[in-house]
């Protein structure tokens, strides 16, 4: 056992995956969840997350590897022994129950005395907000109402674990915001541990207490969201967590924890190192539009700047997009804010443009 | 959340249609809505209705209207009084409760009825058809029609004694004829000789016999029987009624017509009048028939009151008989009793065929979920590799299956062979497995199984996954997401299986004929024998009926109870 077996709530502890015997879907995955934690698994389709979360409830097996629940290997647990609440991608409501029906159901198989059921459904009920649906069928209500009963099903039992599988993903966009809002708000409050699985990067941003990114069955990063966001480890992460400026480019020198990079145009800039070590290795420089600044007031003195010439100004209202010709590449971003000292570029001016030395991040190439 | 981005759009949506509050919603051409939704459905409506016309028309002509002629003969019985349309009349006043025989007049009007139809062939019909409801009578007709003709030869030889005209064809023709008729018959007659003079083909049709005027009325009986010689002569034999001198019963019928009406030949002029006026002034010293007697003497059956009660109560054009004989019952002169014991058998067929059919839907179920259950839980190559296991035998000729089972299971068959060879089973005790119910059980079951396995599997590939994963993950067993969770999700398959399975073998002939026995077979098998053997088709028609509503009630019970929208056929 590692060290991180003994601190964390859920553990997966050197988790392997494998469904035809030939490729790993999940590679020695290592993870440490914290009790009453919200952390979320980040990735795209593929990347190995949601096979993950049925190792955890019990649907799919380790091909190698311990995980544990509280301390305990719950691989040969079957599902209905773990005690997890889970929350599906369909919602997956018993459609010939009624909604009463599908939320006594957990407590039914658990031979919970009739009067204790009621309490606890209609407990769960108001808690959703849904005190008045008790005897409609989930045909009869929309997607949203559809989305707090499953998760007011997967918590009726009042499990320490529940896991969701992208449960938001057939809400739109307002309703989703909603509901991100409030099942953080109903997990916090119930203080229960919640792995949540999504491929959408502002819900796994805005909910969790931490992020899992997920890539080709390995964990590229685990950190908060603003971390995460802020200081990525590797060029994935980076391109796949919001939007990036991109150039490559060799490292020149590196001083501790600033290095000055040369890109393939000749221009010299200044950058963090993050996995990068010696001078002459290649790298990915990446800097995320709103740290760009082209008012050289704000600039640094000694920061280096680069020329640009604006190519298209949009307007989207609260902020401005414009794309530069920075360095030979023409998808150069920068992001400014809709303030009302805020200048406006104009497509075919040439400007400079500069940062702050920590915004921007040599990662590997 | 709120739904109410919903209902504010219905609001806005109605304001714009609706300017008015009150009154129909108007178009935009100030008609109403409703007249120009309909204006704009019809064109699509001729549309649908275009597309479906030849298999609806097709429908109708080869399976509707056949069925709804089937359905007719249970209870159509014309034949009755349409071959003894006289006796049918005069019978009716009768009291079959006297224990006498009918009177004269009954056996007189019965006489000219038979005499007709025996010339005409259709009393072995009619015996064929009262002999379902009195066992005998078909010999009767068959006997008495044979020796019918002597009575009116009594009278035949009377009348030609008198006048030896009255065995000319002639005669007759131009008594009965109208003058219009006899020159048009001539001219063909002449037109005829003509041709075949000059051995040319000749294919003018036969002009139609017509009566002179007030034959029919001063000669009712005779003109009654001369209509159907004439009938006869021109359909049967095509030959004009100038071709062969009339049956012996019209000599009777005219003897019977003169009697009652002395004064006939003032209505006639010429030869037919002197003829006429001869005749009648010589049948009141002809010797007279005692019809009773001589009907009697042709065949003594005839004395039995019964018979006549038969005929009595089966005269009517339509009746409950044949559904009555469908359950066991019989429709007496005393009423309806039931049938004599020994021939108690479609009750019996009814509820053995109902226990069969449910039989056969319940193990197609226990056999068929499982597989269904399999087929739409393996992954896409498995599953359609077992499915093609599951059609192959609906590739295969039914009677190649129902033959392999015949095969399979007699007591010289590879089943009782490997039971004796292990062991299990003495040489001279080989297990009675075909030509009985279990064979018809075994062999309906394996031929209608993939009608359950596939409205089962349309149904149960529909069920995601995740329903019984989430029932696991909320704390249920194995068993209890099954059965709490999947299987109401799956009863509509059910529901459609066993509709299916259970009509089609309630109706099923074919195998049950081969491996059914005497013990397995269904009532359609009884039915089939009465269309193509004993050619009672008003019971079989009767049965096939009953077989119908007892479908359709079921189909109604079914509805009651599971509801026929909770029904998928995938």
């Amino acid at each position: 056992m590692t060290a991180a077996s003994e601190q964390g709530f859920v553990v997966f502890d050197r988790v392997q995956k494998s469904y035809d015997g030939e490729t790993l879907v999940v590679k020695d995955l290592n993870l440490s969840i914290g009790k009453g934690e919200f952390l979320t698994m980040l990735g795209p389709s593929g990347s190995g997350k949601t096979t993950c979360l049925m190792m955890l409830a019990g649907f799919e097996t380790a091909t190698h590897g311990d995980i544990l629940l509280d301390g305990k290997p719950i691989n040969n647990i079957p599902p209905h022994k773990r005690g997890i609440g889970m929350v599906f991608q369909n919602y997956a409501l018993f459609p010939h129950m009624t909604v009463a029906e599908n939320l006594a159901f957990p407590l039914e198989v658990r031979n919970i005395s009739r009067s204790d059921r009621e309490s606890k459904v209609k407990h769960a009920l108001d808690m959703v907000q849904m005190g008045d649906f008790g005897g409609r069928r989930p045909a009869q209500l929309s997607g949203g109402q559809q989305q707090r009963i499953a998760l007011a099903r997967a918590l009726v039992f009042e499990p320490e674990l529940v896991l969701m599988d992208e449960p938001l993903g057939a809400l739109d966009k307002q309703l989703r915001e909603h509901m991100q809002f409030e099942i953080t708000n109903l997990a916090h409050q119930l203080g229960i541990t919640t792995v949540y699985v999504t491929h959408d990067q502002t819900e796994a941003l805005t909910m969790s207490d931490r992020v899992a990114v997920f890539d080709d069955g390995r964990i590229q990063q685990l950190a908060a969201p603003d971390e995460l966001y802020e200081q990525p480890q590797n060029s994935f992460v980076a391109q796949f967590i919001g939007e990036n400026n991109t150039m490559m480019g060799t490292v020149k020198e590196i001083k501790g924890d600033a290095c000055i990079v040369q890109l393939d145009g000749g221009e010299l800039i200044d950058a963090v190192p993050v996995n990068v070590s010696k001078p002459g290795e290649r790298t990915l420089i990446s800097i995320r539009p709103e740290r760009v600044e082209f008012n050289k007031e704000r600039l640094h003195e000694d920061a280096h700047t680069l020329k640009a010439e604006v190519l298209e100004f949009i307007y989207m209202g609260d902020i401005f997009r414009t794309r530069l010709k920075v360095a030979g590449n023409e998808n150069f971003v920068i992001k400014t804010r809709n303030a009302p000292d805020q200048r406006r570029l104009k497509p075919g001016e040439q400007i400079e443009i500069g940062w702050l030395p920590q915004d921007c991040r040599a990662l590997d190439a | 959340m709120s739904d109410g981005s919903d209902a504010t759009n219905a609001d806005g949506a109605r304001r714009v249609s609706d300017s008015s509050d009150d009154g129909p919603v108007l178009a935009a051409d100030g008609r109403p809505l409703k007249q120009s939704l309909q204006r704009a459905l019809r064109r699509q409506k001729l549309r649908a209705l275009g597309l479906i016309a030849p298999l609806l028309i097709f429908i109708l002509v080869t399976f509707i209207a056949p069925i709804a002629d089937m359905l007719f003969r249970s209870v159509e019985n014309q034949i009755v009084s349409d071959t003894l349309p006289q006796t049918v009349q005069t019978l009716a006043d009768w009291d079959p409760d006297s224990g006498e025989l009918p009177g004269q007049e009954v056996f007189r009007d019965f006489y000219f009825d038979l005499a007709v139809a025996a010339q005409r062939k259709k009393h072995t019909q009619l015996g064929t058809r009262l002999n379902y409801e009195l066992t005998g009578v078909s010999s009767l007709f068959r006997r008495s029609g044979r020796r019918i003709d002597d009575i009116g030869e009594v009278y035949m030889d009377q009348f030609e004694d008198l006048n030896a005209a009255w065995g000319e064809e002639m005669t007759w023709a131009r008594l009965m004829g109208s003058e219009d008729w006899l020159q048009e018959q001539e001219a063909w007659n002449a037109d005829a000789a003509a041709a075949d003079e000059a051995d040319r083909d000749f294919d003018r049709p036969l002009p139609a016999f017509e009566f002179g005027a007030d034959v029919r009325a001063e000669l009712p009986r005779t003109a009654a029987v001369f209509d159907e010689f004439a009938h006869y002569m021109r359909t049967d034999n095509q030959e004009s009624v100038m071709e062969d001198e009339p049956w012996e019963v019209a000599y009777a019928a005219l003897y019977e017509d003169l009697m009652a009406n002395p004064d006939a030949a003032a209505a006639f002029s010429g030869e037919n009048a002197t003829i006429l006026s001869e005749a009648a002034d010589a049948v009141p010293k002809f010797q007279a028939v005692d019809y009773k007697a001589a009907i009697l003497e042709t065949e003594e059956g005839w004395s039995d009151p019964q018979v006549w009660a038969t005929i009595q109560t089966f005269s009517p054009d339509y009746t409950t008989g044949y559904f009555l004989n469908a359950v066991d019952l019989q429709m007496t002169p005393d009423g309806i009793q039931a049938q004599p014991r020994d021939q108690q058998i479609y009750v019996l067929l009814f509820k053995r065929t109902l226990f069969m059919s449910l039989m056969i839907m319940g193990s197609c179920v226990v056999l068929g979920y499982p597989i269904a259950y399999l087929l739409s839980n393996l992954p896409l190559r498995e599953s359609n590799m077992l499915m093609i296991l599951v059609l192959l035998p609906f590739w295969t000729s039914l009677l190649v299956r129902t033959s392999a089972w015949k095969v399979l299971l007699q007591q010289q068959g590879v089943i009782n062979d490997l039971l004796v060879w292990l062991g299990l089973v003495a040489d001279d005790s080989r297990l009675v497995m075909i030509n009985n119910q279990f064979g018809t059980i075994v062999a309906m079951t394996h031929i209608l199984l993939p009608f359950m396995i596939l409205p089962l599997y349309s149904v149960m590939k529909t069920i995601p996954p995740s329903y019984v994963r989430a029932a696991k993950s909320l704390g249920a067993t194995n068993w209890t997401a099954f059965w709490r969770v999947y299987f109401p999700q799956s009863v509509p398959g059910i529901g459609a299986g066993c509709i299916l399975v259970f009509i089609l073998s309630i109706g099923y002939y074919i195998t049950p004929e081969l491996v059914g026995g005497t013990t397995g077979t269904f009532i359609s098998n009884r039915i089939a024998y009465h269309i193509s053997s004993s050619l009672n088709w008003g019971l079989a028609a009767a049965l096939g009926s009953i077989l119908l509503a007892v479908v359709l009630l079921l189909y109604w019970v079914y509805d009651k109870i599971v509801g026929i929208d909770n029904v998928s056929l995938g």
